[in-house]
């Protein structure tokens, strides 16, 4: 065939439809807002029944991540996601549905080397990541304190 | 050609005395019986688990509820068969050898990806038209649940998929192949090169597999003079529509023009309203798109020549996560309803 690589490449990227980013950020945002909303719903009932300021955020993180978990073991987090896309994985939902749908689709392999082992297959690097960026940060603000 | 005999002429092998496709079967699952297609395959399970514990179980249960329909069909005792040809997705190509061990028939394990089918459909014309066999059985099979956690994510991980994305197909297909037979018969094979051009995005399947269709497609006319035209029909196996469209473009530029053509992962699926973006892929989609459909328009004689050609992608989720380009590898098998 005449046909070189980088043609093909021109070729490829004509036939192949972008995302539909447009209609993706609108969900993103609406799913996403929502879910912060419930967040806020859920922040000023623990309040009301009397919590800190800092104990009511613990428990609304926790309860999102609950609820996360019961849709995605329930197999709706997952339908959602399929519109929502960011909306769904940027709050801490998306970071309970990251560890939740693995150890449920590894049990199969046992609970030592499937569950245990699989669980952070996809969250693993966002927490590796995390706490070297916040070990970094630790330093550079260990230096900054100085000047403050 | 001497008649009797096999001759290679270029890449392409014709027979001198064609095998006959005797039988075939498919099994899918719910997604692919509530397709166009659906009541054209002889089993449809409503349960992808199909009863077992593990998705891989599933699988190798979905092969051996296709075979056990198809040895009822025509009326063949296994023992009767010389060699089986199978081959999936899974690693090591679990399914195909959990079939196999319950089965008494000496078992060749293929690897062709999404190509597998035509590969082994070819490779058991080839065995029984040399006297190797006098009946081979050929059969393929993909599930979307073992290829998504295989390849992809976990099934209830929230993702979006890329509109380039195709979905497997939960289906097998299996043909029995003989000496002797009153048709479908199959004239002649092409065993494809491997083609990479360097396409990374493992969910653009179509678009990377598009060349090695074309390659094969050439190879073929080439070696046998034949044209597009004097084809009822020329089926591809799961190029979806973006590598069709690619597939058809790339034959365009060597001066063949492509008209009677059908793509099985466009057959398959309705992808307007069944959500599989670019349409079905896996080995399972030409698989039971040729045993459930593309067979049995040739018995009927609604079809009496047609080319049939799978593409598989031949990448490992390693070597994507290694950032290697796709090889690509397309098999064609010439099968006619006259001899």
């Amino acid at each position: 065939m005449r046909l070189s690589a980088q043609q093909y490449d021109k070729m490829t990227k004509k036939a192949s439809p972008p995302s539909k980013l447009f209609k993706n950020c609108i969900w993103a945002f609406f799913v996403g807002g929502a879910i912060c909303l419930l967040g806020e719903g859920f922040s000023i009932f623990y309040l009301g029944l009397g919590f800190t300021l800092t104990d009511a955020s613990a428990l609304t993180s926790t309860s999102l991540v609950v609820l996360s978990a019961i849709f995605t073991a329930t197999g709706y987090y997952h339908k959602l996601a399929v519109h929502a896309g960011a909306g769904t994985l940027v709050p801490i939902t998306g970071f309970a549905n990251a560890v939740v749908s693995p150890a449920i689709e590894f049990k199969s392999e046992g609970l030592i080397m499937g569950v245990g082992a699989k669980m952070f297959v996809i969250a693993g690097p966002v927490i590796v990541y995390g706490m070297l960026a916040s070990v970094i940060w630790g330093v550079i603000w260990h230096f900054l304190r100085v000047f403050l | 050609m001497n008649q009797g005999n096999s001759v290679k002429k270029g890449d392409t092998i014709f027979f001198g005395n064609p095998p006959s496709i005797i039988e075939s079967a498919s099994a899918v699952g719910k997604k692919e019986g509530e397709g166009p297609l659906g009541k054209k395959f002889d089993i449809v399970c409503k349960d992808g688990t199909l009863g077992e514990k593990s998705w891989e179980k599933a699988e190798a249960m979905l092969q051996e509820n296709c075979l056990d329909f198809l040895f009822k069909k025509a009326k063949i005792n296994p023992e009767q068969i010389d060699f089986i040809f199978s081959g999936d997705l899974q690693n090591q190509c679990t399914a195909s050898s959990f079939t196999a061990r319950k089965l008494p028939i000496q078992h060749i394990g293929l690897y062709g990806a999404c190509s597998t089918m035509a590969q082994g459909l070819a490779l058991s014309a080839c065995f029984t038209a040399s006297g190797l066999a006098n009946i081979s059985l050929a059969v393929t099979s993909s599930h979307f649940c073992t290829a998504e956690r295989q390849f992809r994510t976990p099934l209830d991980y929230g993702g979006q998929r890329p509109p380039t994305a195709q979905w497997t197909v939960t289906g097998c297909g299996s043909a029995l192949v003989s000496a002797t037979g009153n048709g479908p018969y199959i004239k002649a094979v092409t065993f494809g090169r491997v083609k990479d051009y360097k396409i990374t995005d493992i969910s653009n399947m179509g678009a990377a597999m598009a060349p090695a269709a074309a390659s094969t497609l050439l190879h073929y006319l080439k070696d046998t003079g034949n044209s597009v035209d004097d084809f009822d029909c020329i089926y591809t196996g799961d190029l979806g529509k973006i590598g069709t469209n690619l597939f058809k473009k790339i034959l365009l530029l060597e001066g063949v023009k492509l008209e009677k053509h059908k793509d099985c992962g466009l057959l398959i699926y309705d992808i307007d309203t069944q959500k599989v973006d670019c349409g079905g892929s896996g080995c399972g989609c030409s698989a039971s798109v040729l045993s459930g459909y593309i067979l049995p328009k040739l018995e009927t004689k609604k079809q009496k020549r047609i080319l049939f050609m799978s593409t598989g992608a031949l990448m490992s989720p390693t070597t994507t996560l290694q950032k290697e380009s796709i090889p690509c590898i397309a098999h064609l098998v010439e099968i006619s309803s006259d001899k």
